[in-house]
């Protein structure tokens, strides 16, 4: 009984885990999507991962942060704050943003 | 034929000095124009200090007639027409509508945007199908040659009348096409200078860019802080800036006041490529046009005393000083001193070369270095590369030499104009 309890228990665990990697991996080709058409490095964005650089590496244009911060705000129905923005530097640093401002939802 | 150019006029309208003698005045005390200004809150803007100049309805009918003013809703184009014709009667010229036609003199005066406001009351009238009653100045007052066409008026110009827009590059510019035009004897006086109005219909296009500060709403006056580690984006200003040029022969024999001399300068484009974007600027390219600008100006970069620069208190100031470190060569305790005007009136967009330039011939002319305020915390990147007492905190009284002033805009252009103290 015990036993099973834990199995069932860790199968949970892997399920909840799977859906929160396709819950990432969701995300991550939403976002994409929104910053293909500011990306000057279209190598870069093939290989996009949490790590890659919106400026650094996919050489997306300072300026250009904005219209995908707007982009992210229309497509989640989000609003994302000044500070928040400063910080959308990366992949990582929107998923986390936006995973934030939806839980809030 | 290269004649020597001069300047014989000044006039200015800023956020902290309406006229030159407040102006003056202002900038030796280190005095900020920069306010709250609630109806930028009420439009949720993130940044919403500014600089305005402050005018009366009196004042305005010191310069515009009533017929003029009537459903004028044009700020750039008062600040223009009202600094232009400061420096024309500075320069000892008459005003007088039934005067002469003068061939000789003309103007250059620079504008980003024209009547934006005027615009706005267009674009609803129009749409409410009352095209009919948009009235006889909408075109007037939204051309871009607007201020250019009403001072050409004004004053009886025969020469160029005309006006240039190089974003936030405008009023070095013009300055830089009016010497042109007077060093190849195209023109004997040119009326040159530069205007931005103010407002939220201007201003709000940089607010969404998020490169205006939105740190500082509770403390304007700490807001516009060039070359500080805690400047976190610029603080829109507004107003106008102009100089009356002349060649030297023909300021002699008017025998006008002579302000200083402008010995040269260079207008370039980084033209977007080795990281110059549409908004920032190819270091390489700004090298090229401050060392071209001293070339022209046939001075070496040792004799530069004070540098008036762009340093609009975003993230590209401590590169603007790396450019300036590079083309001079001159680090450390050689860098020439170093200040930006926009710490007191916020960064006048089109009109800021103009109105910081008149800040630096006042300089040469009183014998005094304006102070950078808001600089007690010089950014790390700015402190490896100069000498911090180069930034002055303070009014300095030094008999300086030569100024050299740079503007640069967006697009990726460059302007560096020379001025000297003329020698008495």
């Amino acid at each position: 009984m015990a036993l099973e309890t834990l199995m069932d228990v860790l199968f949970l665990r892997k399920l909840a885990n799977r859906r929160i990697t396709m819950k990432k991996e969701a995300l991550i080709a939403q976002l994409k999507d929104i910053v293909q058409p500011y990306v000057q490095n279209e190598e870069a964005l093939e290989n996009l991962t949490e790590n890659t650089d919106f400026i650094s590496d996919l050489k997306i244009n300072s300026a250009n942060l904005v219209d995908v911060v707007l982009d992210v705000e229309e497509v989640f129905d989000i609003e994302i704050d000044n500070d928040a923005m400063e910080k959308m530097l990366t992949v990582k640093a929107a998923m986390e943003i936006i995973s934030a401002k939806l839980d809030e939802k | 034929m290269r004649n020597r150019v001069v300047i014989t006029g000044l006039g200015v309208v800023a956020p902290n000095g309406v006229g030159l003698q407040a102006f003056s005045k202002a900038i030796k005390n280190g005095v900020s124009g920069v306010r709250y200004h609630q109806n930028l809150a009420d439009l949720n803007f993130s940044c919403c200090i500014g600089g305005i100049p402050e005018i009366t309805e009196d004042k305005k009918l010191e310069y515009l007639t009533p017929l003029q003013l009537r459903g004028f809703k044009s700020s750039g184009i008062l600040y223009g027409c009202m600094a232009g014709i400061d420096a024309w009667k500075d320069a000892g010229l008459s005003l007088d509508a039934k005067s002469e036609l003068d061939y000789d003199t003309g103007t250059i005066f620079g504008t980003g945007t024209s009547g934006v406001e005027k615009f706005r009351e267009a674009i609803y009238k129009l749409d409410n199908n009352q095209v009919k009653r948009l009235g006889s100045t909408v075109v007037t007052q939204t051309m871009a040659s607007g201020v250019s066409a009403i001072l050409g008026g004004i004053l009886g110009l025969g020469n160029q009348v005309t006006t240039n827009s190089s974003a936030c590059a405008t009023g070095t510019e013009a300055i830089l096409m009016g010497y042109e035009r007077l060093k190849n004897g195209q023109a004997k006086r040119m009326l040159v200078g530069s205007c931005s109005g103010h407002g939220p219909y201007i201003w709000g296009g940089f607010d969404a860019m998020r490169v205006m500060t939105y740190k500082y709403n509770d403390k304007p006056k700490q807001g516009s802080r060039p070359m500080s580690a805690s400047a976190s984006g610029f603080v829109p200003g507004s107003g106008a800036g102009a100089l009356m040029l002349e060649t030297l022969d023909s300021a002699l024999a008017r025998n006008a006041h002579v302000y200083a001399e402008v010995l040269g300068g260079n207008i370039n484009s980084g033209g977007q490529r080795n990281g110059g974007t549409m908004t920032a600027p190819n270091s390489e390219a700004v090298q090229r046009c401050i060392k071209d600008a001293i070339k022209n100006a046939g001075i070496k970069a040792a004799d530069i005393d004070v540098i008036n620069g762009h340093l609009t208190a975003t993230m590209k100031d401590p590169v603007e000083i790396k450019n300036w470190s590079k083309a001079l060569g001159r680090t450390g305790l050689d860098f020439p001193y170093i200040n930006s005007l926009k710490s007191m009136v916020g960064h006048c967009l089109a009109a800021s070369g103009s109105i910081e330039s008149v800040a630096a011939v006042l300089e040469l002319n009183e014998g005094f270095i304006f102070p950078s305020i808001n600089t007690e915390d010089i950014h790390e990147d700015i402190a490896s590369i100069i000498d911090g007492s180069k930034i002055p905190h303070k009014t300095i009284l030094s008999d300086i030499n030569i100024v050299a002033k740079a503007s640069f805009g967006f697009g990726d252009v460059n302007g560096c104009v020379i001025f000297k103290k003329i020698s008495k």
